[in-house]
C-alpha cells in the first residue's frame, strides 16, 4: 500500500529571505561586500508615526494664504560675522563632484538659490558650477581634503566641518574607479581609475579639544566671517552635539540613518547609526542644557520627503533640515521614464542605488559624458526649486492649522504619536493617551 | 617692519593685517614676537611676506598658506603649514603630530625632528626633515617629496599613493602598500634640488633609499584580504 505525502505550500524563511539567500550568492561569487548608495532602505520609526493635533476647542489656526507663517531661517548666529539668511528652512545637503555629474551640481544649486536656501559641496571640493549657480554655498571641510584650499574657503558662505554622515557613521568616503575621470582625478590630485577610500578620521586633529583649536584656525583664515557647521551621524547625539557646541560650533547638522550616501558597504547603511527620528530629542535636549537651542543652530537631515516631515521635525526643536536623496529624486534620479534601462543594469525604477557604478540612466550619479547630458539644469533646477515650495508651503499649512506664525513655533506638544516606539523616540505622546514612553531622561 | 607683540596685541589683529596686504606686490617683512604657543599664527596668507616668528606656536602655525615665507625661530605644535598651497615654511626647532598635512605646495622646512603622521594625506607638497619623523608618516600620502636626513618611524608610507619619499636612515617598518624603490636619475635630480632648496650641502642624494607605493591596494581584489 504506498502512501502519499500532502504536499505543503512551499514555505521561505523569514530569516533567510529571498534578498538574504541573493546577497549570500554574491558574496560567495566576488569576495567582496556589497556596495551601493542611499540610506537605509529597512523599515524603522520615522515622521510617518507622529501627527499634528491641530487646532480646534483650545486652539486657534491662522487663515491660509492670509496670515502670514514665516518661514526664514538664520544659520550661524553665534560667532559668524555673516551669518547665512534662508527664505526657507530647507536646505540641500552636501553632494560630491564626483559622486554627482557636474549638470546635476548645477542644477542643485539653480533649484536652492530660486528656492532661497543653500547647497553644499561634497568630498570632492568646489566646482565653479555649483559656485556660480549657488547665491548660498556651504563648503564642507572633509577628512580626506581633496580640493581644499584657501581660495574656495573663502569664497564659500559657510563652512562644514564633517565629522560623520548618517548612512555611515565612523566611515570614510568611497569613490571607485569607474568614476574617476580625468577631472574628478584632478580635482582630487589622485591618479585615475583607482578605488579611492577616503579617510574616516581628520588627518590634522583628534577629539573636540583639537577641533576646538582647528575651528579657530578656520575662523582665523577667513576673518570670522563664516558660519561654522558640525556635520554628525546619529550616532550619540546627546553628547556628539553637546561636544560640538563646545568645540564652538555655530551650526549643528544631523543626519539620521535614512541619510543617503554615494556609496558604501551595505552592512555599514543598514546597520550602524540610528533612526533620524530617534536623534532629535536628544540632540536638543543637549542644546537646551546648554542654553543653546536657537543660539546653535541644529539641522536635521536622512529621510525628508514632504512638508509634513519639515514640520515635524521643526516641531521637534530643529532649527532647518536638509534634503539629498529628495533633492536628486526632484531633478530625476530613479525616473520611471528610465525604467528599460534600469531592467538591464538588473534593477527597476526607485530601487536604483548603485550609484558607485557612475552607469546612472538619469545622468546624475556619474562621471559618462553621454549619461550626464541627460540632465538639463535649468529644468531640473526648476524642478528642484518647484519642490522645495511645495515642501515650505506644506510645513506652513501644518504650522498654520497649529496655530503658529512662524514654523519655527511648532512644539512637541503639537504632536503625537502612533505607535509606542515613535512616542518613545520623539518624547510626545502616544495617541490617545498622555502616555510619553521614556520619559525621565534619555 | 611691522612687528606684532602676541603678549600684548591680539592674535586676530596679526591675522587680519596678513590677509590684508597686496597679493601679487613686493614683499614685506614682518615679525611676531612672544608667540608662547599660541594657535592658528599667520594662518591664510596670500601673500609674498617674509615672516619671522621669535618663538615657538602651537597648533597650525601657517596653515594653509599660499606665497608667503614664513621662519619659526622655536618648535611648532601640531599640523604646522596644514594644506600649504605655496610659499616656504621653515621651522627651526621640531615639529609636532601631523607637519604638512594635506598640503598642496611650497617647501616644508624642518630642521629638528617630526613627531608622527608627518606628511599625512600630503598632496602636492614639499617636506625635508633634518631629524628624524615619527610612526605614520606619509599615511595616504597622494603626491609630492618627503625628505628625511635621519630616521623613520614604524608604518612608514601606510596606503601611499604617488608620494615619493626618501629616507637617509633607517626605517623602522614600512607601512600597507609601501615599498622600496630605485633610486634613478629623475630621483637624484628631485632630492639635489630640494636639498638646495632646505639650505642643505652636507649630505649627498645618493645617501637617501626611495621609497613609494607598490599599488597593490589601488583596486579592491579580495586575495589582498590580509592588508585590509
Amino acid at each position: 500500500m504506498s502512501y502519499k505525502n500532502p504536499v505543503t505550500t512551499p514555505r521561505k524563511s523569514a530569516t533567510f529571505d529571498d534578498y538574504t539567500l541573493s546577497e549570500i550568492r554574491r558574496a560567495a561569487a566576488t569576495g567582496i561586500y556589497d556596495i551601493r548608495g542611499g540610506g537605509a532602505k529597512r523599515k524603522v520609526p520615522h515622521f510617518d508615526d507622529l501627527l499634528f493635533l491641530g487646532a480646534s476647542m483650545s486652539r486657534y489656526p491662522l487663515e491660509g494664504y492670509r496670515e502670514k507663517c514665516e518661514t526664514a531661517v538664520t544659520l550661524g548666529t553665534r560667532f559668524a560675522k555673516k551669518p547665512i539668511e534662508l527664505k526657507i528652512p530647507i536646505t540641500i545637503a552636501g553632494m560630491s563632484f564626483g559622486s554627482l555629474s557636474g549638470p546635476a551640481k548645477e542644477a542643485l544649486g539653480r533649484g536652492a538659490s530660486a528656492a532661497g536656501t543653500s547647497t553644499t559641496t561634497g568630498d570632492g571640493g568646489m566646482t565653479e558650477e555649483e559656485r556660480g549657480h549657488s547665491t548660498q554655498l556651504v563648503y564642507q571641510y572633509l577628512p580626506s581634503r581633496y580640493g581644499m584650499n584657501p581660495r574656495d574657503l573663502k569664497r564659500a558662505d559657510a563652512i562644514e566641518i564633517v565629522i560623520g554622515q548618517g548612512a555611515k557613521p565612523g566611515g570614510g568616503g568611497m569613490l571607485l574607479g569607474q568614476k574617476i575621470s580625468d577631472r574628478v582625478a584632478e580635482m582630487r590630485n589622485l591618479p585615475m581609475g583607482i578605488d579611492q577610500r577616503s579617510a574616516c578620521r581628520h588627518p590634522d586633529w583628534t577629539g573636540p579639544d583639537d577641533l576646538e583649536i582647528k575651528i579657530q584656525e578656520l575662523r582665523e583664515i577667513t576673518d570670522w566671517e563664516k558660519p561654522i557647521f558640525i556635520k554628525v551621524g546619529g550616532a550619540r547625539p546627546y553628547y556628539d552635539v553637546a561636544l560640538a557646541v563646545k568645540a564652538g560650533a555655530d551650526v549643528i547638522v544631523l543626519d539620521g540613518m535614512q541619510g543617503g550616501t554615494a556609496a558604501t558597504q551595505e552592512v555599514f547603511i543598514e546597520h550602524v547609526g540610528q533612526p533620524t527620528l530617534a536623534c532629535i530629542r536628544p540632540a536638543v535636549k543637549a542644546l537646551q542644557d546648554m542654553g543653546m537651542h536657537r543660539k546653535v543652530q541644529l539641522i536635521v537631515s536622512g529621510g525628508i520627503r514632504n512638508g509634513a516631515d519639515v514640520a515635524k521635525a521643526l516641531a521637534l526643536g530643529a532649527d532647518a533640515v536638509s534634503i539629498g536623496t529628495a533633492a536628486l529624486v526632484a531633478i530625476g534620479d530613479n525616473d520611471p521614464k528610465w525604467e528599460e534601462e534600469y531592467k538591464e543594469l538588473g534593477t527597476t525604477t526607485g530601487a536604483y542605488d548603485d550609484w558607485h557604478e557612475g552607469r546612472d540612466p538619469a545622468g546624475i550619479t556619474t562621471q559618462d559624458a553621454d549619461l550626464m547630458k541627460r540632465v538639463d539644469p535649468i529644468a531640473a533646477g526648476r524642478r528642484l526649486a518647484n519642490y522645495l515650495k511645495v515642501m515650505t508651503l506644506e510645513a506652513q499649512t501644518i504650522a498654520r492649522a497649529c496655530g503658529k506664525n512662524h514654523v519655527h513655533n511648532l512644539e512637541p506638544e503639537d504632536l503625537c504619536a502612533l505607535n509606542i516606539e515613535a512616542a518613545a523616540m520623539a518624547g510626545v505622546p502616544l495617541a490617545g493617551t498622555n502616555w510619553v514612553p521614556g520619559q525621565g531622561g534619555f | 617692519m611691522p612687528v606684532f607683540d602676541l603678549a600684548t596685541t591680539e592674535l586676530r589683529a596679526l591675522n587680519q593685517a596678513l590677509h590684508a596686504l597686496d597679493k601679487s606686490g613686493a614683499s614685506e617683512n614682518f615679525e611676531v614676537t612672544n608667540p608662547r604657543g599660541a594657535h592658528a599664527v599667520a594662518v591664510g596668507i596670500d601673500a609674498p611676506v617674509n615672516v619671522t616668528i621669535d618663538g615657538s606656536v602651537g597648533y597650525y602655525c601657517a596653515g594653509m598658506n599660499e606665497k608667503a615665507n614664513i621662519t619659526v625661530n622655536g618648535n611648532a605644535g601640531p599640523g604646522v603649514a596644514e594644506n600649504m598651497m605655496s610659499g616656504k615654511v621653515v621651522i627651526k626647532g621640531d615639529a609636532s603630530q601631523y607637519a604638512g598635512a594635506t598640503a598642496h605646495g611650497g617647501l616644508l622646512v624642518i630642521e629638528g625632528n617630526a613627531s608622527s603622521r608627518c606628511g599625512i594625506s600630503m598632496k602636492g607638497v614639499d617636506i625635508v626633515v633634518k631629524g628624524n619623523i615619527g610612526h605614520m608618516s606619509a599615511f595616504m600620502a597622494q603626491s609630492g617629496n618627503l625628505v628625511v636626513l635621519g630616521d623613520a618611524g614604524d608604518a612608514l608610507g601606510d596606503s601611499l599613493y604617488e608620494a615619493r619619499l626618501f629616507v637617509r636612515g633607517t626605517v623602522k617598518s614600512l607601512g600597507a602598500d609601501c615599498e622600496k624603490k630605485e633610486m634613478r636619475a629623475e630621483h637624484i635630480e628631485v632630492l639635489t634640488k630640494l636639498l638646495a632648496d632646505a639650505g642643505i650641502t652636507d649630505v649627498k642624494p645618493e645617501e637617501f633609499t626611495r621609497y613609494g607605493s607598490a599599488r597593490t591596494l589601488y583596486n579592491f581584489n579580495v586575495d589582498n584580504f590580509d592588508a585590509y
